[in-house]
């Protein structure tokens, strides 16, 4: 900071013609200059992977078929219509939402739990639930997948032995949209469990003691100390969690590939489906960028309430 | 705890039934923790150690279930085998390795010079750059593959692992750089000072001490830039058709799966082993691995 102080000013004094002042300011041209050589890389991968292609994806999604003409917002307007696509929209957001809300519930109560036994045992235990984020989600879902299989669904198994029927898991459209939530929220629930874990620990003691003289209860404690001290991560975490879940493409892919009769089907498997698969790809860049406003606004009512509340701490 | 707890009570006698009823709610608490970290744990692990399961059964013994499918009667490592003598199979595996270790190599490359420049040397619309930084980290890959899809076929590296090697910086350089630059600002400005009067110019600077000083940081983006390289799955699925250049995820994915009777022992096998560089890396380096999963985070 210092250092920043005595350049700056130096910078502004730099009318006269003192021999310290110019060279602190070639210094700071220079450092402004080796700092933008070291960011290009970065610069780079942002503009060329990131801000080309949303740019390009809006000009792909004006054109038509063989993408010689443009056609305007058609291809909006088609997709707006189909009566797949609404379908598409639905399914997306339900199960977004329902993986969401199940996700942060769990890791909640999961990360309560593993904050109350002892330290020392906390590590085997975090080890253990933390595994299913590790595995790549692709591979995980081929093991549910086969768990899920008609004939010999190992899950059907177990509620055959405990005397419940059956379940379709895969073949009705209720039950393949349950599946993938099932999936979802069985390989997401140990980030939230993670992130609400490093949040509670670092709750100081000292407002739970505070709250225990004046009589809080338990529940007291959790909603008027922990929550409050929570809500940053507890956002940040469902922002992220909300736009991987949202965007999800794997699970879709590899558990339903879309069936039973497109039902399942997510913004990021029918954007493949249409885009790559039937080659449409000007109309499958329309679908990726439909999830976009929705991923905007939620980030940023998500990041405007976050920078809110730094501020009333700050 | 019990011994202060304990001599009040004599006195006052309401109190000690108070103080025993705190006990006994702790103790049921403690009891509740443990049933559902098990129950969870078992919820957990179950998908995991079915695949494991399965993969030690014949085609014979999954076709023809004899009692609980959880339990497998005559193990064999057939499907292991068969697996690694299978030049394919072999194939997916160096060209994961092969995409991996030049991602994460690139990515760390770029996100710790970049990171540098931001946390330590700001230049005209580096706050902005560190802004953009954060909002490329929340573009989700399924929104851009398809014009990628597009620019990589463009460039003719469709069906290459070169095109993944291009286009898995933007699954991994966002976040690298934003762990990065929270683990620079961190250090205290007094090191970069004394460096600057002992001569050390930007370069020594970075080298010799932010370098080593957030060493920790280095390994969290690591393992974070070898985890999401090795299980992309949507680049590799869109840009890639070829089995011969196909990585571990999409290769398992589509090539393993053959017609109607699955080989579900084998399937399962391949899955394994294509989950275990991740696995046995997140064995060893734990810690590392969740300080890089929470710092993106809590550092926002």
């Amino acid at each position: 900071m210092a250092l920043d102080a005595t350049t700056v000013t130096a910078g502004a004094a730099s009318g006269a013609p003192a021999r310290p002042g110019l060279t602190l300011q070639r210094f700071a041209r220079r450092r402004s200059t080796i700092a933008f050589i070291m960011a290009l890389p970065l610069i780079a991968v942002i503009g060329g992977l990131v801000a080309w292609p949303a740019g390009y994806a809006i000009y792909l999604s004006t054109l038509n078929r063989r993408m010689t003409a443009s056609i305007g917002l058609e291809n909006f307007a088609i997709l707006l219509e189909s009566e797949t696509f609404r379908m598409v929209i639905w399914q997306s957001c339900i199960f977004a939402f329902s993986a969401v809300v199940l996700k942060a519930l769990l890791g909640f109560w999961l990360a309560h739990m593993l904050h109350h036994i002892p330290t020392k045992g906390q590590r085997i235990w975090r080890g253990m639930l933390l595994l299913p984020w590790v595995v790549p989600p692709a591979l995980s879902t081929l093991g549910w997948w086969w768990m899920f299989d008609p004939s010999y669904s190992s899950l059907n198994w177990i509620l055959n032995a405990i005397g419940a029927p059956s379940v379709p898991w895969l073949g009705e459209p209720w039950w393949a949209r349950t599946s993938v939530i099932i999936v979802n929220v069985w390989a997401g629930t140990p980030f939230f469990m993670i992130m609400y874990l490093a949040a509670l620990k670092s709750v100081p003691d000292q407002l739970y003691e505070a709250a225990a003289i004046d009589g809080a209860t338990g529940w007291q404690g959790l909603r008027y100390v922990t929550l409050p001290m929570m809500r940053n991560i507890i956002s940040i975490t469902v922002l992220f969690s909300l736009i991987v879940t949202f965007a999800n493409y794997d699970i879709v892919r590899v558990l339903t590939n879309g069936g039973p009769r497109d039902l399942t089907h997510v913004f990021a498997s029918y954007a493949f489906q249409v885009g790559v698969l039937s080659g449409n790809i000007p109309r499958g860049a329309a679908v990726s960028l439909f999830m976009f406003p929705i991923l905007a606004v939620v980030a940023f009512f998500v990041l405007r309430g976050v920078n809110q509340r730094n501020r009333e701490m700050a | 705890m019990s011994a202060t707890a304990a001599t009040p009570s004599a006195a006052i006698p309401g109190l000690g039934r108070k103080i025993g009823s705190l006990r006994k709610e702790r103790r049921w608490a403690l009891i509740t923790a443990y049933v559902s970290l098990i129950v969870a744990a078992i919820v957990m692990l179950a998908p995991p150690v079915y695949m494991l399961v399965t993969s030690l059964k014949t085609s014979a013994e999954i076709s023809n279930p004899v009692g609980t499918p959880w339990i497998v009667r005559n193990p064999t490592l057939e499907n292991y085998g068969a697996l690694i003598g299978d030049p394919m199979f072999r194939g997916f595996f160096f060209n994961s390795i092969k995409v991996t270790v030049l991602v994460v190599c690139v990515t760390m490359v770029i996100s710790v010079l970049a990171a540098f420049s931001l946390a330590r040397m700001k230049f005209f619309g580096s706050q902005v750059l560190a802004t953009g930084v954060f909002l490329t980290y929340l573009v989700p890959d399924t929104l851009l593959f398809i014009p990628l899809y597009q620019i990589v076929g463009n460039l003719g590296l469709l069906n290459s692992t070169w095109g993944l090697v291009l286009v898995y910086p933007t699954l991994t350089v966002p976040f690298c750089t934003w762990i990065m630059i929270g683990y620079f600002a961190s250090i205290p400005k007094e090191l970069d000072e004394a460096a600057l009067i002992d001569g050390a110019n930007w370069m020594q600077m970075l080298t010799k001490i932010f370098i080593p000083v957030a060493l920790p940081g280095i390994i969290a983006a690591t393992i974070f830039a070898f985890t999401v390289s090795w299980a992309a799955f949507v680049y590799p699925t869109a840009f890639i058709t070829r089995p011969d250049e196909m990585p571990l995820t999409i290769g398992v994915v589509s090539q393993l799966i053959r017609g109607d009777t699955f080989a579900w022992g084998q399937l399962m096998a391949g899955a394994l082993l294509a989950a275990l560089p991740p696995v046995i890396v997140y064995a060893f380096l734990m810690d590392y691995y969740i300080a890089g999963l929470t710092a993106g985070a809590t550092k926002g």
